[in-house]
């Protein structure tokens, strides 16, 4: 590739992950390798052949337990840009139905030859076991309640190509925190850039514990009252209600929710002009985000899922340990 | 039966108030005599004891031995080798068998078994409620005769509160206590861990304090209106220890119980999602810890129990999630409750009374007269060396469960013999003693 369109602020020889599991353990000249080689990555997409032969004889498998559209099918492509071999498996369709456990899962495909694994998994910490049990690199798509760090790291990309740096920027993020892996990671990989990151939902689904010393968990700020919330905003991310969330109880219904989290056209004024509008996918129209404010000029919600496929590009590319494209 | 002399030990028995250097002679499986001057009889064993603390065996009022049901985690006799390697004489076990321990039967089963395999004395709970279902009351009368020392759910709370009422009214005449797990299964519903920021961390649903302390409200009130004997199994917050201290203010008949997992361990054990960490109720904070050592002191909190849950490996291998909760606890008691005692938090005659005297009380004459070191009474007794540094190592346990978090760690305190009824059971360096 033309060496000359990548930003040689970051050496690779920065990237020491084996696995990615969440973006805790990243360090910032790592977040910054990851973004540049994003960059790298954008340019091979466009190109007309949007292929290299970086993962060659290599197989990528996607072990998914729970459904997912975009993070699978955004990986596999990836994958496949990367010239991979691109197993897809599922729950569903293996014997992981039949009731074989994780590790005898990894097992088997580790027999079968897979060198890097892109696992989603309804139980939070399921891709650290998977990363205890198994040689080939873990890749996590999302686990439970807890992370997901290669859309934190996309979201990132894409806040950095519309406000230039991250540093400095109030990045306010609405909704259903509690049970928000995407929220968790963007909570880690923003405020490891600098960013001040404020939650705004109802107490009910605000995760617990965020007054302490921030040892564990960054330190963040809160705000009930979406309207105080989006004062200077300089991105707004809505997170995705799950239905699921009424019927515990966390919720009285929809109508109370829209009232009060929903971002709509009134709202987005109260924040900086320039400000984006951001949701991991997918969008629950009309409930998180109106349908004006989806589509709006403001709107960057097609772009993050462009980038997701540069950015799943470029871990898989780090994590291969290649050196060329 | 050989007669036994332990000689020159520090011989430490808070029934007599005895902390003394001195022998104690065995004979026909009672203590003979105990002081300076006893005398050698021939033909007796000599254990000499000297460095050593002797006192009388320890009494575990909370087991799980899983027998019958379970036995892939664990049988009477596998869980009553790991308790006299422990330094425990008595067992009381847990009914959250399957089926569960609710009718005379069972209660005769568990009994004809301990008899064959029990290494040391096991003695049954039995179910407060049919099936531990909440729904309606277990044959309790019929179990006391056939020798339960209580009666509790353990692993489930009682939710139906006139239920519990009844179920405490019935106990009076049986002069048993009714022993609670002491959470509200609303409050702590899809809980993993304590809730808090490293719950956030981690990922995983919180199990707040309140889920516990509201339950023990609960049956603190109860236990006042019938005036039944309520004993509070595994307290872990602060919260709970104040409940409990003011109830016993106001001359409730409550006792109390705390493990010592959640007497020497936080809830960062989690990180990294341990499985072996977790377990119910979960591990909480520092406070919470300071909290429970503060109520040993006082004596708001009466015994330490262990709360042995033995798992099997594939419990525990998994997503956390998934994995069941529990520490497998007896090999390790003596040592990390030593750690408290090292580090100036917990006086060692108190430690012994918690374990033995205590015990003793709330398990009352019936049995024996256990934990004491008394002319007459049984010769149950442990030797421990309490300078003795180790590492825990699964693998040699007794116990089927090897799911502890200590695997590896060095603990200082170490138990030497165990001796049940004047024979010795436990021998420190010689596991073949354990038949």
């Amino acid at each position: 590739m033309n060496k000359e369109t990548l930003n040689h602020t970051q050496d690779a020889s920065v990237w020491k992950h084996h696995h990615v599991l969440d973006v805790d353990d990243f360090s910032l000249a790592e977040i910054e390798l990851v973004m540049q080689t994003t960059d790298a990555m954008k340019e091979v997409l466009s190109r007309p052949i949007k292929k290299v032969p970086t993962l060659r004889g290599k197989t990528v498998v996607t072990l998914f337990y729970e459904a997912s559209t975009r993070t699978r099918g955004s990986f596999e492509v990836a994958a496949k840009n990367l010239s991979a071999d691109v197993v897809n498996m599922t729950a569903q369709s293996s014997s992981i139905s039949k009731g074989e456990s994780l590790i005898d899962t990894l097992k088997t495909l580790e027999a079968l030859g897979a060198n890097i694994i892109v696992m989603r998994h309804n139980f939070s910490g399921a891709p650290y076991l998977a990363a205890k049990h198994s040689k080939a690199n873990i890749i996590n798509a999302g686990d439970g309640w807890h992370a997901h760090p290669t859309q934190a790291l996309l979201d990132l990309y894409t806040i950095i190509k519309h406000k230039g740096k991250a540093e400095g920027l109030k990045v306010v993020i609405v909704g259903d925190i509690k049970h928000s892996r995407v929220a968790h990671s963007n909570i880690w990989c923003l405020s490891k850039m600098g960013v001040k990151v404020m939650l705004c939902g109802p107490p009910t689904l605000l995760p617990a514990g965020l007054d302490d010393t921030g040892e564990y968990f960054p330190q963040v700020a809160v705000e009930t009252d979406i309207q105080r919330a989006l004062k200077n905003a300089d991105v707004v991310m809505e997170l995705r209600l799950q239905k699921e969330r009424m019927q515990s109880g966390l919720l009285p219904g929809l109508r109370e929710f829209i009232g009060g989290y929903q971002l709509n056209r009134e709202r987005l004024a109260l924040a900086k002009p320039d400000a984006i509008v951001m949701h991991p996918g997918p969008v629950n129209e009309d409930i998180e985000l109106t349908t004006d404010v989806l589509h709006g000029a403001r709107s960057v919600v097609g772009e993050q899922v462009a980038n997701g496929v540069a950015v799943r590009m470029a871990i898989l590319y780090l994590l291969a340990g290649s050196k060329e494209l | 039966m050989k007669d036994l002399i332990i000689k020159g030990g520090r011989i430490i028995d808070p029934t007599q108030g005895i902390d003394e250097v001195g022998n104690i002679l065995i004979a026909d499986g009672l203590i003979k005599s105990i002081g300076k001057g006893t005398s050698i009889t021939p033909n007796a064993e000599v254990i000499s004891a000297k460095g050593k603390v002797v006192c009388p065996g320890f009494i575990d009022l909370h087991c799980h031995l899983r027998q019958p049901g379970f036995e892939n985690k664990e049988t009477i006799a596998t869980g009553t080798r790991a308790a006299a390697r422990g330094g425990f004489t008595t067992v009381c076990c847990m009914p959250n068998t399957d089926p569960p321990l609710d009718n005379l039967p069972l209660v005769e089963y568990v009994k004809s078994v301990a008899e064959k395999e029990a290494l040391v004395r096991m003695l049954p709970i039995g179910c407060i409620t049919r099936g531990r279902k909440s729904e309606e009351l277990a044959d309790m009368a019929e179990m006391a005769a056939a020798g339960v020392v209580g009666f509790s759910d353990d692993g489930s709370y009682v939710k139906n509160a006139r239920l519990m009422r009844r179920a405490m009214e019935y106990s009076l005449p049986l002069g048993l206590p009714v022993v609670e797990h002491c959470e509200d299964s609303d409050l702590a519903m899809d809980g993993q861990m304590n809730e808090g920021i490293i719950a956030t961390r981690l990922g995983l649903c919180g199990i707040p304090a309140a889920a516990e302390e509201v339950a023990i409200a609960r049956d603190i009130i109860l236990a006042e209106l019938t005036g039944a004997r309520l004993h509070i199994a595994h307290v872990s917050t602060v919260g709970s220890v104040e409940l409990i201290r003011q109830a016993k203010r106001r001359g409730i008949k409550v006792t109390a119980e705390v493990t010592p997992h959640h007497l020497t361990m936080t809830e960062e054990r989690v990180l990294g999602y341990n499985t072996n960490a977790k377990v119910n109720p979960p591990l909480r904070t520092q406070a919470d810890i300071d909290a429970l050592i503060a109520g040993l002191k006082d004596g708001t909190i009466d015994i330490i129990a262990s709360d042995h849950a033995p798992h099997t490996l594939n419990e525990k291998l998994c997503e956390f999630g998934m994995a069941t909760s529990g520490i497998s606890g007896l090999e390790t008691a003596l040592g990390s409750l030593m750690g408290l005692v090292h580090q100036g938090k917990l006086p060692l005659d108190l430690l012994i009374s918690k374990l033995t005297s205590e015990p003793a009380r709330i398990l009352g004459n019936i049995h024996g007269k256990l934990g004491t070191l008394a002319v007459g009474a049984l010769a149950d007794i442990t030797v421990f060396d309490p300078d003795a540094e180790w590492t825990v190592d699964v693998e040699k346990f007794a116990s089927k469960g090897k799911n502890t978090p200590l695997n590896g760690e060095k603990l200082k305190g170490k138990v030497m013999m165990t001796i049940y009824g004047g024979r010795i059971v436990y021998r420190e360096g010689n596991e073949k003693l354990s038949f």
